[in-house]
């Protein structure tokens, strides 16, 4: 079992799949941990010499109101599954990650955000009720006026505070499975702050940035926002995937070349002024998922994601800092992603989404030159009072863990005994 | 063609699952039989969520004299007659306790074998008459040869395939089909304890090829389909040859 970061790999006692929902947890020594699609980057879906429960086949429907977009579902069902049923009855979930290839409870643990934060908040704020199995043979039915404490902490919980069997979420209304696009260059830092503001009329934006630009161009590269279209046309299936990267590629394929060759040629497609088009949801919102195993790009040694969000007010010189940092160190971030968080409050106890910007860096693991990259990086988010991102991550340290988190302590005194992870043992030895 | 009510025994396999959910959204009508009520309901939910108007019956299919009652209440069920069955009730023997003891041998020939038979019969003689109906039975790549570590099991759906074959002709004329489904390995409950490897499909894909064969009247049918022309290499190798191999 790896995660999709292929770092860090580690053995574990068992997998074992879990079918039914009604039966309860497994007789096993030493501690377990659920596994969704194993979707997140580094050792937060993994418990190393431990078990892990594999939930993919926990994948029924248990009610759809169609007329009121309630959804009952069980834990391991995926959000592209979720799609193919309620698209066509006029529902869409209200969010969704970079690709629908995640499962519910994976999407509660980490309490994911979408594009549409601004908007719509995290994952876990459209969650109304779920069950969860603990080790003591419990099952508790938390939701936001039951088992309060419960719920909290398995929202953005990693997993830790039982196995959820199923879960209702609310979905939302749309009147159409297509999306109103808009795209255009963004020449700096300074433009991503001026174009987020100026879209706050789209329920959708993000900016994909190249990290290779430095000095007066960093923060270049391409501002995309979206609504969910207006015009009802026949709703389309997303076709099945039918590129894939077969194996590992060799490691040198993502050098800083081939991804300046990339960022150039990306940034040179954006127009000066918004381009408007009308796309599949899918092609909007889970470009990667067409090519699987994407991941296999990096090659055998791996890749780390570092996402962190910092507060709004310095936001602008932190993230320069961190721009300046990488591109300083010669590294080539191929996937790297800027968005401004809406002002909410937090769903979960340790939900990582809140007010601030977040950028996220996709790096090749080439070893300390990397980890040493990426412990400067944090040491900026801890200046600035942010957080690093548990489900990508695969090495912060405990300290920094600690001051992204600072309630963490109430997480650990609700884990379940008998749960586990390599991340939650690396945080808090 | 096209199916507007159909039976599935076994309901709760994950194989017939997955073929109950590619059909459930054209909203069919299903009738689902299977032993254990907790996951039955599981499943009926999951369907009926989907689109499909489905109703279910609690039954151990060893017990063949109840077949012809469960029939008569899956025609109420389903406010008619039988458009398609699909058998897909199956266990895999533990190969070395049956070789230590033979009441477990006719446990497993009555499960894998007699009453998948049995039901085949009872709907072949409604559907006869009728002069339309399709039955579609799962049987095993294991059925075409006995192989050392699991003959039982083997044997068992080795039977099943020659018994749907006379079948199939027996009713060739009268315009009722039977269908063979001969999966090869697929990762499911039934098979949680092995390696997987590059020949294993996901209980998704045989689901596929299960209704194209009851849309485009297949016969007998290997899944994946490169399961052919392995079984065929291993059905024509020499025997002598054959027994020495540790498959
Ligand atoms: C291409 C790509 C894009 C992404 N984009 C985003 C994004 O935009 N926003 C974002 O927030 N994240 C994003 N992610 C990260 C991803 O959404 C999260 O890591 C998500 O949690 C993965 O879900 P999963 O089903 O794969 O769970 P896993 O990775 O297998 O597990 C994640 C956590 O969920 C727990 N878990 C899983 N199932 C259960 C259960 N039934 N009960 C209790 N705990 C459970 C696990 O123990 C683990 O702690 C992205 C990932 C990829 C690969
Ligand atoms: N998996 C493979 O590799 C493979 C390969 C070739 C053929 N097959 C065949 O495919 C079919 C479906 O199996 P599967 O792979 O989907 O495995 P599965 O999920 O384990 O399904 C087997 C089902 O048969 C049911 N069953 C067993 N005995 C029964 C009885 N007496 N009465 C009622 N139901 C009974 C089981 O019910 P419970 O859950 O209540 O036990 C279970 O739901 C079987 O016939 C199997 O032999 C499987």
């Amino acid at each position: 079992m790896r995660s999709w970061g292929n770092y860090p790999k580690v053995e574990h006692a068992a997998v074992i799949p879990l079918h039914w929902r009604h039966l309860g947890l497994p007789r096993i020594e030493g501690t377990m941990l659920p596994s969704g699609l194993a979707r997140s980057y580094g050792d937060s879906c993994l418990n190393e010499g431990g078990t892990l429960l594999a939930t993919a086949g926990l994948d029924r429907l248990i009610a759809f109101d169609r007329a009121s977009g309630v959804l009952r579902c069980e834990a391991g069902m995926s959000l592209a599954q979720i799609l193919q049923v309620a698209v066509p009855a006029g529902w869409f979930l209200p969010v969704v990650p970079g690709t629908s290839q995640v499962t519910v409870g994976g999407a509660i643990a980490n309490d994911i955000h979408g594009k549409n934060h601004h908007a719509a908040g995290s994952f876990g704020e459209h969650v109304r009720r779920l069950e969860l199995v603990r080790s003591d043979g419990t099952r508790r039915e938390c939701s936001p006026d039951s088992e309060t404490a419960l719920f909290r902490a398995t929202i953005g919980g990693l997993g830790l505070t039982g196995l959820v069997t199923w879960a209702e979420l609310q979905l939302r209304a749309i009147a159409s499975p297509a999306f109103e696009v808009e795209t255009m260059r963004m020449e700096n830092l300074e433009h991503f702050f001026a174009l987020s503001e100026a879209s706050a009329g789209f329920e959708y934006h993000v900016a994909w940035v190249d990290a290779l630009a430095r000095g007066g161009d960093a923060g270049r590269g391409v501002f995309i926002r979206a609504n969910h279209s207006t015009v009802a046309e026949a709703s389309q299936a997303p076709s099945d995937s039918h590129l894939a990267v077969p194996f590992d590629l060799p490691a040198a394929t993502l050098n800083r070349h081939s991804v300046a060759l990339f960022n150039a040629m990306y940034r040179a497609r954006a127009p000066r002024h918004w381009r408007e088009e009308r796309v599949p949801y899918s092609r909007y919102l889970f470009p990667l998922d067409g090519v699987a195993h994407w991941n296999r790009m990096y090659g055998e040694p791996g890749f780390v994601q570092h996402q962190c969000v910092v507060p709004r007010a310095d936001a602008p010189s932190r993230v320069r800092s961190i721009l300046e940092a990488v591109a300083a160190a010669g590294d080539a971030s191929f996937l790297s992603v800027l968005k401004v968080f809406g002002d909410r409050e937090p769903a979960g106890l340790l939900s990582f989404a809140r007010p601030g910007v977040t950028l996220a860096l996709d790096l090749p693991m080439r070893g300390a030159q990397t980890l040493e990259l990426l412990e400067r990086l944090d040491t900026i988010v801890r200046d600035a009072g942010g957080a690093i991102y548990p489900a990508k991550d695969a090495r912060m340290s405990p300290g920094t863990f600690r001051a992204s988190f600072p309630r963490w302590g109430e997480l650990e005194a609700l884990r379940d005994p008998a749960f586990s992870s390599s991340f939650w043992r690396r945080v808090t030895p | 063609m096209s199916f507007e009510r159909i039976v599935i025994f076994g309901a709760t396999s994950a194989i017939a699952q997955a073929t109950a959910r590619r059909v459930a959204a054209r909203g069919v009508r299903l009738h689902l039989v299977a032993r254990d009520a907790a996951k039955l309901e599981a499943v009926r939910a999951d369907l009926a969520a989907r689109g499909a108007t489905v109703t279910a019956a609690v039954a151990d299919l060893d017990v063949t004299t109840h077949h012809a009652k469960l029939l008569d209440e899956a025609e109420r069920a389903l406010g008619g007659s039988i458009d398609a069955a699909l058998i897909a009730q199956g266990t895999l023997p533990d190969q070395a306790a049956c070789e230590r003891d033979f009441t477990r041998v006719e446990a497993e020939i009555r499960t894998n074998f007699l009453g998948p038979a049995s039901l085949a019969s009872e709907l072949a003689n409604r559907f006869e008459p009728r002069g339309a109906g399709c039955i579609v039975a799962i049987s095993s790549v294991a059925g075409d040869r006995g192989r050392a570590s699991n003959y039982v099991y083997g044997s068992a759906k080795g039977a099943l395939s020659i018994f749907l074959g006379g079948l199939r002709s027996r009713l060739h004329a009268s315009g009722v089909h039977v269908v063979t489904v001969k999966p090869g390995f697929v990762d499911t409950p039934m098979t949680a304890a092995f390696k997987k490897g590059a020949l294993w499909s996901p209980p998704e894909r045989i689901a596929r090829g299960i209704v194209a064969a009851l849309e485009h009247g297949g016969t007998e049918v290997y899944l994946p389909w490169f399961w052919w022309p392995i079984l065929f290499v291993i059905r024509h190798l020499p025997e002598a040859i054959f027994v020495r191999l540790k498959i």
